[in-house]
């Protein structure tokens, strides 16, 4: 395995860090091994020689044919759950006919925090124990750029052209050699339509400018996400996200620092806000289109006039997996347009399936006709993706952002 | 924390002649130092080290070794109101567990009777449920349209009109989290005065203020320390309250830490916070074992 040490793109591995992390410190500790804690502190070193050359993954023996087993890691309520059962339909279904034990956990809450979870082991050229993993296109980048991902092989996945044009081809992965979209999904704003008419007498929430109403103060929250928040400030601002220069980020920090100082913006919050619209707590939020749209009709979202940020989940296989072969195959399942049209009927985030459209007729033809699950171009216009940043540029914002956000 | 098990008087141990020191008490003695020695020593020197790594210059995100004290000068500058706020917060909790667990346990001690086993289970009882779904419950409780913050709204004591996401609510949760705490030592400390002592001061025409304050306060200090510590360190250093139940302005320590390590990966800052944090919490329960004057007590 060693003789294939990740390489990474010169610009982009300075975002990985070769300093030692609490979590390496205990495992080595665990070891029982001073020599395994200098060794660590050392790792410096061979980290700066994968400078330069394309990014290309450790493979492990696949075991996908002797074990008939795949684990996956994904974000919490987003696949197709039986209330009743508890079961998950589409992936009891395909383990059913496949024969692939699958084991689904919900323990992805946040790009960071689960790459700090598995970061050591990625950078020692270790096993994951995941075969399946579903992240944020920016952190799928980082993955693919440091040879964390593994390439695809598409041959095993007829359903891989049933992707939609739009999401295709992405910069980070042109070909989409490594990834496959999982769902896509807006930020923007939430509200409780009829605590925020008490509030301020109008009936629809549609600009930034808006949420930072004085008489919402307190009762309004933003994401933790910093694309997700920035994005949308930046775009109130005049500016565009997709293409930005540090004087307009900054811009858009001076707006959200106001906004927290003065007491306007309650919380910061990832997953949270729903609980706090649900509590009444929260009036209005910046938040995920999906996840407004199945709190129900009580609540509505709107994309800010401005434009809201887009953003694309995205599977792929980590390094060493072991079970390559039968996370493709899951992948491929998951491409087939019915399948896709239940998880999308369930999750209400936009489905990246070509012909789901079609497929969701039969499930429930209102939803065939959602804009928030089957975008129309129009819809699109009002959206925008964030720009992609060097490790540099991401490192400078997220400390400006969560300084902003009281961190 | 060696000094904080309540003394049982001074009965000291008859003396015998003194033995060589046997095998027996080393290889005792060996789990335990073997444990603190995988699981405190050597990550605390690992830890150490991290704290004192200097950038990879012209590489962002990269570190190696290096001694770089600067580290704990910069974390300092830009966190130091963050620790101040932890101080403070988890005092007032401290202090605020103190009143309330200090009558309780008294009368768990003293008053409770038969009732006495069942009380302290029921002071137990709600660390049954874990200490996360807990402080999720004071969500609730503290909810803008709960019953607390209406009944204090409508009295227009609440300068911001809500008690969730404030000081306020982080404060109220340490409190709540870390009061068994501070009642267990305190009800074992007073468990073992002898009602007797008590009873001498009032014949000796003490009021029972006098009594309180000359015989069963005193004797009730190594308590009182234990549980204050017991109570402090964890809620400086806690940050499941401040994620919950506070807003942007009520991050403590903990969260600064756990920014640093996880959303910035810059482990140098975040290994600086903890060892500051470990420094600082040392030196203010030295200084206070100190002036509470309990080494005797001890």
């Amino acid at each position: 395995m060693t003789s294939q040490r990740p390489e990474a793109i010169a610009a982009l591995t300075g975002s990985m860090r070769s300093a030692v992390s609490r979590r390496r410190l205990l495992q080595a500790a665990g070891l029982g091994g001073v020599a395994m804690a200098a060794a660590a502190c050392g790792a410096g070193g061979d980290a700066e020689a994968e400078a330069t050359g394309a990014a290309s993954a450790p493979a492990a023996e696949d075991l996908s044919d002797k074990d008939m087993t795949a684990n996956w890691s994904n974000w919490p309520l987003y696949i197709d759950i039986d209330e009743e059962s508890g079961l998950r339909p589409t992936l009891e279904a395909f383990q059913k006919e496949s024969g692939i034990a699958v084991t689904y956990t919900e323990d992805v809450n946040d790009n960071n925090e689960f790459f700090a979870k598995v970061r050591t082991q990625l950078e020692q050229g270790q096993d994951i124990g995941r075969d399946i993993v579903v992240l944020t296109d920016w952190m799928a980048a980082l993955w693919i750029q440091n040879g964390y991902a593994q390439k695809l092989d598409k041959s095993i996945m007829p359903n891989a052209g049933n992707i939609i044009p739009r999401l295709a081809s992405v910069s980070f992965d042109p070909n989409r050699d490594y990834t496959m979209p999982w769902q896509s999904g807006i930020a923007g704003l939430g509200y409780n339509v009829a605590a925020y008419k008490e509030a301020t007498g109008n009936d629809k929430m549609t600009t930034m400018a808006q949420l930072f109403d004085p008489a919402v103060k307190g009762r309004v929250t933003v994401l933790s996400e910093m694309r997700d928040t920035m994005g949308c400030i930046m775009a109130s601002q005049g500016n565009d996200p997709s293409n930005f220069t540090e004087d307009q980020f900054n811009q858009a920090i001076d707006e959200l620092t106001k906004q927290v100082d003065s007491g306007q913006i309650r919380q910061v919050t990832g997953n949270d806000y729903i609980a706090a619209l649900e509590s009444g707590d929260v009036i209005a939020v910046l938040g995920w289109s999906g996840d407004v749209f199945a709190l129900g009709d009580e609540y509505a979202f709107e994309i800010p006039e401005t434009g809201g940020t887009l953003w694309t989940d995205n599977m792929l296989i980590p390094a060493l997996a072991q079970h390559k072969k039968n996370g493709e195959l899951i992948m491929n399942n998951y491409y087939n347009p019915d399948v896709a049209a239940e998880v999308a009927a369930y999750v209400n985030y936009i489905c990246p399936v070509e012909g789901a459209q079609a497929a969701m007729e039969k499930i429930d033809p209102a939803l065939a006709s959602n804009e928030f699950i089957f975008p129309s171009e129009a819809m699109m216009d009002r959206t925008f993706v964030f720009m992609e940043l060097t490790p540099e540029q991401n490192e400078k914002y997220e400390r400006a952002f969560q300084k902003a956000i009281g961190n | 924390m060696v000094a904080v098990v309540p003394s049982t008087g001074g009965q000291a141990p008859p003396a015998v002649t003194v033995k060589r020191p046997s095998r027996t008490g080393y290889i005792l003695l060996f789990p335990g130092m073997a444990w603190l020695g995988v699981f405190f020593a050597i990550p605390f020197v690992t830890l150490f080290l991290t704290s004192l790594q200097q950038p990879i210059p012209g590489k962002s995100g990269k570190y190696k070794f290096g001694l770089e004290f600067g580290n704990y000068v910069t974390a300092f500058t830009e966190y130091w109101p963050v620790f101040l706020r932890s101080f403070v917060y988890a005092g007032i909790a401290t202090i605020l567990a103190l009143c309330i667990a200090y009558p309780l346990a008294y009368f768990i001690a003293f008053r409770a009777g038969k009732w006495r086993s069942l009380m302290l289970v029921l002071v137990i009882a709600p660390s049954f449920a874990s200490f996360l779904l807990r402080t999720y419950a004071w969500k609730t409780i503290l909810s803008d349209e709960g019953i607390v913050t209406s009944t204090l709204n409508t009295l227009h004591l609440l300068p911001d009109g809500r008690i969730l996401n404030t000081g306020i609510a982080v404060v109220a949760g340490l409190t709540y989290n870390f009061l068994p705490f501070m009642i267990l030592p305190l009800y074992a400390a007073l468990e073992k005065i002898d009602p007797r002592l008590i009873e001498a001061a009032s014949d000796l025409y003490a009021s029972p203020q006098t009594a309180f304050r000359k015989v069963t306060w005193p004797l009730s200090m190594p308590g009182v320390v234990a549980g204050t510590l017991l109570t402090f360190i964890p809620a400086a250093g806690d940050y499941i309250n401040a994620e919950l139940l506070g807003s942007t302005g009520n991050r403590m320590i903990g969260n600064a830490i756990q920014t640093n390590f996880i959303e910035f990966r810059d482990y140098p800052t975040a290994s600086a916070l903890s060892f500051m944090l470990m420094a600082a919490i040392l030196v203010l329960v030295f200084t206070y074992i100190r002036r509470a004057g309990t080494e005797d007590l001890l």
